[in-house]
């Protein structure tokens, strides 16, 4: 029989670094692991590289681009249609940079007829007034972004990752992408959409799971707490709605401490999609905006509606959807003497003629050239928002015609009336 | 068929070499061309009386070894290649072996014991050979059968319970064998020979006796019949009975509260009277004790009832005598006992016991050790100062903060005095309990130290004072050094206090790591494993200058490495040690820099001529990888990211060694996580090398010598891979699917009630789902309807993973992961997969409740892919 094999370590240290070597190696490359495949998950994580690799000051041309759609809030459906994956665009600088974040938002097409089931699929919030914009938080700091790339704020947040504050676990993959407009007499963000929670990407999830997850998660943070010294701007959820009359109502009519910019309207089943949409939807009227109809460069309302399209190289003038939808021609002659290119920008008026449409399509347009386009424009208006805006001066879609359409679809099954707030 | 053997086995005992290799050469050919003819003529030879002795003891010693090995796939050949053998063949060599044990010759029939036990673990778990233990148990019960053949017999009994398992045997069986054991150890029947392998036979046999000790009477019989033994008057057969009472105190402790009485008398009668052999056995009895009630209080259960009755509280019950019966063991020291490993005497383990009672009473062991140490610290003889001071030391792990912080808070000053002794020993143990005091009560990160602003330099000073003693007080001392350290990691401003003492530390450690007067290598690993805590823990932005001008030392310190002539194989050694020290050094520099922004520059800058080191401590063998160069590359790969492609072409050939070293598995091992981070670093430029590191790995997994451990890294490591290269993996895909799912497969054979296995399992599942993630994010953007086809079958996997109850909350994370990947990267073709399991909606809910934020955030975001897919 062996000798008992009892030689129990004496004074000696129950350490081998060697061992913890081996530990801490093994430790480092599992939280690698666990990164990199969370990155993976997280469509949009390169968001994180071009923040932090595009600190230059952005160039006045760009600048320029802000005032425009400050001044009239929304009413572009401008998508930028560059098919980057994110890979890419982690890769890019600068002017590119901007550009693909300015492709990053969601976009809602104009309300020009209202939606089936609208009481059953939708959700209703009141829009607040300001700066639309994409906000960023990781590595212990936040920024947010106009539509067009461009900074507009550098700040310390109690979002996730979003001041350098000690008690700020997780690793540096966690941050949070929102979607947000800037109110500027309170000095608020207010949140429209959760694009991104703790590095986990909503993006392709319904609305309802991400009004769900804002409102729940947004609240565990501070984030809506007033002002401090490591949190500069407050966050507020907005109130979100059922489409039901009710909802609908308290929409439109209710006490919010914001400036209301019209009625944004989410499909519940729809995915966060980039660009122009037709399940987001916008609409508004004098109650509840105080720019229903565009005004020009100086701030007047024109006496005839413009709008702007884009020349194709057939001559045709379309709008900046896809597919385009044409609006008219230029003939040959035109386009030679007035020495216009194709690809560019052409704001006409629309005449006493108006718009005719056959079976709910546009037949034919009374356009008056006036000329081209400031050339920092880079799209063309959506269909749904030339016809917003000529149905505000004709025979606008009135905040009664929604609340009967929800009312007629309201008697069978829906029981959830109340006011309520989703989550 | 048999053949004259004799000659050869004679001649390769020879004194000549020549001879010896020719006789060897003849053996091996006769068992190449005639395995079963061969190994019949060993048995043959082993049986026959009328040969010499020592042909017969080779003869079974080669039988033996063509039955088992230790390594485990030279093993399974073996098996296999006896089960081959014809069954007559296998009968008469069986018969022969047998018939040996009644040889008058002890060598042989002693050697075939050891051949019987060896064919009875192959044969036995099979049923081929039931009548072995009948036949054995016959004789041990035949009144003629002389005392050698009894005694051959019990031993045979003995090693054949030491290769099999208990349930290899039928109760009856396991009874009388129990039976005959226990008679032959009858003082009044029994020779002293016989009797002593009966006591060794019982020892290996109380595995089988679980139903026996269940049963009052027949436990009873068993414990009567050790204690008696344990009172014999041979000291060899005392030491075997306190052996088995060793083993029992383990194994069956839950039984033994009617007996303790008789088992204190007589561990307390060996301890203080007994020769050394006998009382270490005593002691031990205690120390086996004192683990099973530490097992019992750290995994006590408050719900659970069974845990708390089961505890005995034997050792709280007997502290008051077993104490100071322990106390007196620690003035029995041997002179320079602290200079020589080898040394395990009755003061060493009596002062280990006293540790185990201290953390099994906690602070009840205070007040009965500290008088003990006041009455004898001071004294003039040194064996008392040692004595008390080893007591104070052995007693710090176990009682409460608020117990010992006053008692350490006077002694401190009192041990830093003790260091400047006379004694070489009394150093030796303070520098040792100064070690303890940092480790366990040194933790500002916890609010409590016993080291202040106000003593830290007195404390430092001391220590750094110190290391220049005799160097095994100098290992000591590092090991104080490394505690002092490692309390201030993550001390947030109380790590301030030491960065002003790092440069001095770290000088001291140099110097001693240069000491050349330490009779073997250990104290310059010892400063070397402390300067590499000091770097780990010291206060980066404070000291970052000083690391950086560590850094460009331990390279040259590396590089004179490189000069060294090497002659001897020994020299080769000493070499490879000292490379590893300062590649563990360096690693731990680079991780350390790489961990924030500011510093990452230093190692950039370094990369090129970090790597060229590390290849040429490469290129200093022929056959094998530096372990530590390759665990420090993993590191500089980290650090350096993409940059990393350059080093490919030349580190490459060193990749693939560390990849087929399957005997060194932790060098595998390493390997295998170095891959994952060049992965990482590299992203698709690691395309070149795929083909090849995809066909070791496979190797690898599929190989049945590489150890067990290795497998679940090499399955996590597919998934860094395809992760890495898209949808280049492709081609990988179906082998590395089968693997995954033979993997899979493996997790539900794993036995339940084994603890390790259960760990094992866990492991394995937790990589299967990582490599489903990688290998299902990889393929996302490009080609995710590679992965179609095997998606029902993770599905599956999941739910088996769900309903396990033995899953832990790390396969949890990975299994709710992988789920949400699933959804992610195949979208709407997976809702109708989703919809036929209805399992998720059960596991969300689960992980949506989980208190681990990680799991609950991860389950949120797979719901969004799932409800993605399903209103899709």
């Amino acid at each position: 029989m062996a000798p008992h094999d009892v030689r129990r370590p004496f004074k000696r240290p129950a350490i081998s670094d060697q061992q913890r070597r081996r530990d801490l190696s093994l430790l480092r490359q599992a939280q690698n692991r666990r990164d990199a495949q969370h990155q993976a998950r997280c469509l949009a994580s390169s968001v994180l590289s071009l923040q932090t690799q595009t600190p230059e000051p952005v160039p006045e041309l760009e600048i320029e681009l802000v005032e425009e759609p400050e001044s009239k809030p929304e009413e572009e459906s401008e998508s930028l249609k560059k098919d980057l994956d994110v890979c890419q665009a982690s890769k890019l600088k600068g002017a590119e940079a901007r550009k693909w974040f300015a492709s990053q938002l969601m976009l809602p097409e104009w309300m020009i007829d209202v939606p089936d089931r609208l009481t059953h699929d939708w959700y209703v919030l009141a829009r607040p007034a300001g700066k639309r914009c994409i906000v960023v938080s990781s590595n212990g700091t936040t920024v947010s972004r106009l539509r067009n790339g461009s900074v507009l704020h550098h700040f310390p947040s109690a979002l996730p990752c979003g001041a350098r504050t000690r008690d700020q676990s997780g690793s540096s993959q966690s941050y949070c992408i929102l979607d947000c407009i800037f109110h500027e007499s309170d000095q608020t963000y207010y949140v429209i959409d959760m694009v991104c929670w703790r590095g986990y990407s909503l993006y392709d999830c319904t609305a309802e799971f991400r009004f769900f997850w804002l409102n729940s998660k947004l609240a565990e943070t501070g984030a809506s707490d007033s002002p401090s010294r490591y949190h500069k701007f407050r966050f507020s959820p907005v109130a979100v709605f059922n489409c039901d009359p009710s909802g609908l109502y308290a929409a439109y009519t209710g006490v919010v401490s914001y400036v209301k910019d019209g009625l944004l309207f989410y499909n519940k089943h729809a995915h966060y999609q980039t660009g122009s949409t037709p399940l987001a939807l916008v609409w508004k009227d004098e109650h509840c905006s105080q720019y229903v109809i565009d005004t020009d460069g100086k701030g007047d309302i024109p006496s005839q509606q413009q709008v702007v399209l884009e020349l194709q190289d057939d001559g045709k003038l379309s709008t900046s959807d896809d597919p385009p939808v044409v609006f008219g021609c230029l003939d040959r002659d035109f386009i030679q003497r007035s020495e216009l290119h194709f690809g560019s920008f052409l704001k006409f008026a629309i005449g006493d003629g108006g718009l005719s449409f056959v079976d709910g399509k546009l037949e034919k347009a009374d356009l008056h050239y006036l000329g081209k386009t400031n050339r920092a424009r880079i799209f063309a208006d959506s269909y749904s928002k030339v016809i917003f805006q000529y149905m505000v001066r004709h025979v606008p879609l009135k905040f009664d015609d929604l609340l009967a359409s929800v009312s007629s679809s309201n008697d069978q099954e829906n029981k959830t009336s109340d006011v309520e707030m989703v989550g | 068929m048999a053949m004259e053997i004799t000659q050869f086995l004679l001649a390769a005992q020879s004194a000549d070499a020549n001879i010896r290799n020719k006789a060897e050469n003849n053996l091996r050919q006769l068992q190449q061309q005639n395995l079963p003819g061969f190994l019949l003529s060993l048995s043959f030879e082993l049986a026959n009386n009328g040969k010499p002795t020592e042909s017969r003891t080779l003869a079974g010693i080669v039988l033996k070894n063509s039955l088992d090995a230790k390594d485990v796939s030279t093993k399974e050949a073996l098996v296999k290649q006896w089960m081959a053998i014809d069954i007559s063949c296998k009968s008469q060599i069986k018969d022969l072996v047998l018939r040996t044990l009644s040889s008058p010759v002890p060598e042989a029939s002693h050697t075939s014991a050891q051949v019987i036990a060896k064919i009875a673990s192959i044969e036995i778990p099979q049923k081929l050979w039931p009548e072995l233990i009948q036949s054995l148990l016959t004789t041990m019960t035949q009144q003629d059968s002389p005392a050698s053949l009894k005694q051959a017999t019990l031993e045979t009994l003995g090693y054949v319970c030491e290769e099999i398992s208990h349930e290899d045997l039928v109760q009856e069986e396991v009874n009388a064998v129990l039976t005959a054991v226990v008679q032959g150890m009858n003082l009044a029947e029994h020779s002293a020979e016989v009797r002593l392998a009966a006591t060794k036979a019982l020892y290996n046999a109380l595995d089988f006796a679980h139903n026996n000790f269940q049963n009052e009477m027949e436990r009873t019989y068993i414990m009567k019949m050790v204690c008696e033994t344990a009172r014999s008057k041979e000291t060899d057969i005392r030491q075997a009975a306190f052996e088995c009472l060793v083993s029992i105190a383990s194994t069956y402790y839950d039984v033994l509260e009617p007996y303790m009485q008789t088992l204190f008398e007589l561990t307390s009668n060996a301890v203080k009277r007994d020769e050394e052999a006998v009382a270490l056995q005593a002691i031990e009895f205690w120390s086996s004790i004192c683990d099973e009630e530490i097992e019992l209080q750290e995994f006590e259960n408050p719900e659970s009832e069974d845990s708390s009755s089961s505890h005995s509280h034997f050792i709280e019950k007997a502290r008051s005598s077993l104490v100071p019966m322990l106390l007196e063991t620690l003035l029995k020291q041997e002179e320079d006992q602290d200079q020589d490993d080898s040394i395990w005497n009755i003061s060493m383990a009596g002062g280990t016991c006293l540790g185990l009672v201290a953390r099994t009473v906690g602070d009840e062991i205070v007040p009965l050790v500290m008088p003990f140490v006041e009455a004898n610290i001071m004294n003039p003889d040194w064996r008392c100062r040692e004595a008390a001071t080893y007591a104070f030391g052995s007693i710090l792990e176990g009682p409460t903060i608020e117990k010992l912080a006053p008692l350490v808070q006077t002694g401190l000053e009192f041990l830093l005095n003790a260091m400047r002794d006379e004694n070489n020993q009394v150093k030796d143990t303070t520098a040792w309990t100064l070690s303890r005091i940092f480790e366990l009560l040194h933790c500002p990160a916890n609010g409590f130290s016993v080291i202040s602003p106000d003593n830290l330099q007195q404390v430092l000073s001391v220590l750094l004072e110190s290391i220049k003693d005799a160097p095994n007080v100098a290992e000591k001392v590092c090991g104080a050094i490394y505690y002092v350290a490692q309390g201030y990691e993550d001390a947030g401003s109380s790590s301030s206090l030491v960065s002003p003492y790092i440069t001095t530390i770290i000088a001291e450690l140099l110097r001693t790591a240069d000491r050349t007067d330490g009779g073997d290598s250990k104290l310059r690993f010892s400063a070397y494993e402390t300067l590499n805590e000091v770097v780990r823990c010291c206060n980066i932005s404070e000291t970052s200058q000083i690391i950086a001008e560590l850094l460009p030392a331990i390279m040259s310190r590396l590089d004179q490495t490189l000069q060294l002539h090497i002659i001897s194989s020994d020299d080769r050694e000493k070499q490879g040690d000292l490379q590893a020290s300062l590649c563990g050094v360096l690693q731990v520099i680079i991780q350390k820099f790489s961990s924030t922004d500011d510093t990452k520059s230093i190692i950039l800058q370094a990369a090129d001529q970090i790597m060229v080191l590390f290849l040429r401590v490469f290129a200093c063998r022929s056959s094998t990888v530096h372990e530590e160069a390759m665990l420090a590359i993993g590191s500089l790969a980290y650090a350096t990211g993409p940059e990393f492609a350059k080093y490919m072409p030349d580190f490459y050939q060193y990749l693939q060694m560390g990849l087929q070293n399957s005997e060194e598995y932790q060098v595998c091992s390493i390997t295998v996580g170095v891959v994952g981070d060049i992965c990482r670093a590299l992203d698709n430029k690691v395309l070149p090398y795929c083909d090849g590191i995809m066909s070791l790995l496979l190797n690898d997994l599929s190989s049945s010598h590489l150890h067990r451990s290795v497998k679940p890294p090499i399955l996590s490591c597919f998934g860094d891979i395809a992760l890495a290269i898209g949808e280049h993996f492709e081609k990988y895909v179906p082998s590395t699917l089968q693997m995954m799912q033979d993997a899979a497969k493996a997790c539900a054979q794993l036995d339940s009630n084994d603890e390790e296995m259960v760990d094992y399992g866990n492991q394995l599942r937790r990589s299967i789902f990582e490599a489903y993630s990688g290998i299902l994010q990889g393929f996302k953007n490009a080609k995710p309807e590679v992965m179609l086809p095997y998606a029902q079958h993770l599905l599956q996997f999941i739910e088996v993973v769900f309903r396990d109850r033995q899953r832990d909350e790390s396969v949890t994370k990975a299994a709710v992961a992988v789920l949400g990947d699933l959804a992610d990267a195949l979208g709407p073709n997976t809702k109708i997969l989703f919809k036929d399991f209805a399992f998720f909606p059960e596991f969300l809910g689960e992980c949506l409740q989980s208190e681990d934020e990680q799991i609950k955030e991860t389950a949120g975001w797979t719901q969004g892919m799932i409800g993605r897919v399903m209103v899709s």
